[in-house]
């Protein structure tokens, strides 16, 4: 017994000493926060800027909204937002640089007739006002909504784009995108939202107002299903060099491979 | 006289030999001690592992799942209906998750457990070695197979299956999460039940065919009964296996956290609620999947008792 205690307490007094070196701040680095939906792409980025310059990153994935008044506070040098900058954001001082577009694309069975949607109908199909394909031109066939897990950045983007949430019906909610593409290719009455650059041939991914989901649509902003990722800065007030580096960095050339990998289209290509 | 003199001398040379001898045992003897000592004291650190373990388990659970349950109140908590963690007004109740896991466990239990029981019966007392020993390798490799496989076929076959079958519109359901459960106990009930009534004396079952039954009713009137408590054990095991599976029926189960009304509705375990939601979970929510692994780990812990119940009931 009198053995057991004293393990209890090393064992407590190691852990405490974990606990204690988690926030220690290194100085000269970078540090950003904001938007959930941008961890894969500014974590990569900021990995591979690690690597190249030794300059320790920092994100904090907070919230878009959480991220912009980070940057408005000075309490951290970028921050990120997956909307764009509100007009009276804008007038408070704000700048936006856009770093990607996210796009995401909606699929469906590739038996499905159905090739063309619109963002309303998209819209009634989620809240449940649609339910069968025939009233939409398709079989009659009962719609299979399929989604994403609750704090998912790509839920979190469609329902945002297309308005609708907190009041989707979904019929299953899953942990990847690679789920749900395999359901939606098992089921010929499914209809999903992905990321563009994962599709895959096994499923169909539908135009939205007549448009096709690719790079040069997302770009122009024919494509709507889309929200770009901004890096948000405080006009007037000088970056540290780090944070100069790192903006610099991430909107080069280079980046462009690191930030297609995570799924979005570049907002700088050449 | 010189002979005496030299005799004692002999006798003191012997006294000393002796006593240089006792002390070298004795020294050897020492160290021995020594190391039997701490030999033990190994043993017993690598044993307190297991059990620092389980005790830093259960006590970070408990400090980390106390919280969310203090700010959303037990009863809210416990029987709350409807879960949106984060709806912008989040509602934090786990009832729906609570009785898919119950639901979802009795109902593996309903299909595993005749087919598991049968299983051991034909091999424990029909069957021939050669195909005894076929199908207990095959049982063995069944409860080898990791559980996302489970998840991947069940996918990819059941639930396709389940929708054209049944001619329901998704086969994601807690009926596709039943079937892979109950498969997944099969091996843990199959081997627990042989080994329960491989242990029945023959004398038994001798006395019974000698008085005339045949050697199904022996099986079923007299092994079985002097078996109960070990196959009672072997269910109450797959009570356990079902009921902590997450990877399986995330994959099968649609994960929608829907009150489990029909065997054809998307729905969401104890398990996989805290599984799909923790890699973005913050604040609140994340607070409350501890508390839900906590009810989870209540429930495991019941189950373990009334296994370490069964079992002692059986040795006695």
């Amino acid at each position: 017994m009198k053995k057991m205690i004293r393990l209890m307490t090393v064992t407590l007094l190691t852990l405490s000493m974990l606990a204690g070196c988690g926030n220690a701040k290194a100085t000269g680095s970078v540090s950003t926060d904001g938007s959930t939906s941008m961890e894969k792409v500014i974590g990569a980025l900021g990995e591979a800027f690690q690597n190249y310059t030794g300059i320790s990153f920092t994100y904090n994935p907070t919230g878009s909204g959480s991220g912009i008044k980070a940057v408005q506070e000075g309490r951290c040098d970028i921050g990120l937002s997956s909307r764009d900058l509100k007009a009276e954001e804008k007038e408070a001082g704000l700048n936006g640089t856009i770093l990607a577009y996210d796009g995401i694309a909606i699929i469906v069975n590739p038996e499905n007739p159905v090739t063309d949607l619109s963002v309303e109908t998209i819209a009634k199909i989620y809240t449940g006002e649609i339910t069968n394909w025939s009233e939409i031109g398709g079989n009659d066939a009962e719609i299979v909504l399929i989604g994403r897990e609750a704090g998912s950045g790509t839920r979190d983007g469609f329902e945002s784009i297309t308005d609708t949430e907190e009041l989707c019906k979904y019929r299953q909610e899953l942990t990847s995108t690679g789920d749900v593409i395999t359901t939606v290719s098992q089921n010929p009455g499914a209809i999903g939202y992905a990321s563009v650059a994962s599709v895959k041939d096994t499923v169909k991914a539908v135009t939205v107002n007549g448009v096709a989901p690719t790079e040069e649509t997302i770009k122009d902003g024919s494509y709507v299903v889309q929200r770009p990722f901004v890096l948000v800065t405080k006009s007037g007030v000088e970056l540290s060099d780090e944070a100069f580096k790192f903006f610099t960095y991430i909107t080069s050339a280079e980046a462009c491979d690191i930030i297609s990998a995570a799924g979005v289209v570049p907002a700088y290509s050449e | 006289m010189i002979t005496q003199q030299s005799r004692k001398i002999e006798q003191i040379h012997q006294d000393i030999r002796a006593e240089h001898k006792t002390h070298v045992e004795w020294k050897r003897r020492n160290r021995t001690q020594t190391i039997e000592y701490m030999i033990h004291g190994i043993f017993l650190l690598l044993g307190l592992i297991t059990v620092g373990c389980v005790l830093l388990i259960t006590v970070y659970l408990i400090i980390s799942g106390i919280p969310a349950i203090r700010q959303i109140g037990l009863l809210d908590f416990l029987f709350g209906k409807e879960w949106a963690s984060t709806a912008s007004e989040p509602k934090y109740g786990i009832l729906p998750f609570i009785l898919t896991s119950v639901y979802g466990t009795a109902g593996a239990i309903l299909i595993g457990v005749p087919v598991g029981f049968m299983t051991a019966v034909y091999l424990s007392k029909l069957a021939s070695i050669k195909v005894k020993s076929v199908m207990q390798s095959a049982v063995s490799l069944l409860a080898g197979i990791p559980s996302v496989v489970y998840g991947l076929v069940g996918m990819l076959v059941l639930v396709p299956g389940i929708r054209k079958i049944f001619n329901v519109p998704d086969g994601a359901s807690l009926l596709a999460s039943i079937i892979v459960l109950a498969i997944m106990i099969l091996p843990s009930i199959i081997k627990m039940s042989i080994t329960a009534l491989d242990a029945v004396p023959k004398e038994y079952e001798d006395a019974s065919l000698a008085l005339g039954a045949t050697p199904i009713e022996t099986y079923f009137k007299v092994s079985v009964p002097a078996a109960k408590s070990g196959i009672a054990a072997a269910v109450v095991l797959g009570v356990g296996r079902a009921i902590g599976e997450a990877m399986a029926v995330m994959m099968v189960a649609g994960n929608v956290p829907n009150m489990p009304n029909s065997l054809f509705q998307s729905v969401r375990f104890l398990t996989t609620a805290v599984s799909s939601e923790m890699s973005y979970s913050s604040g609140l929510q994340r607070q409350a999947l501890f508390s839900i692994a906590l009810v989870l780990f209540m429930f495991i812990m019941l189950t373990n008792a009334m296994l370490n119940f069964f079992l002692k009931r059986e040795k006695e």
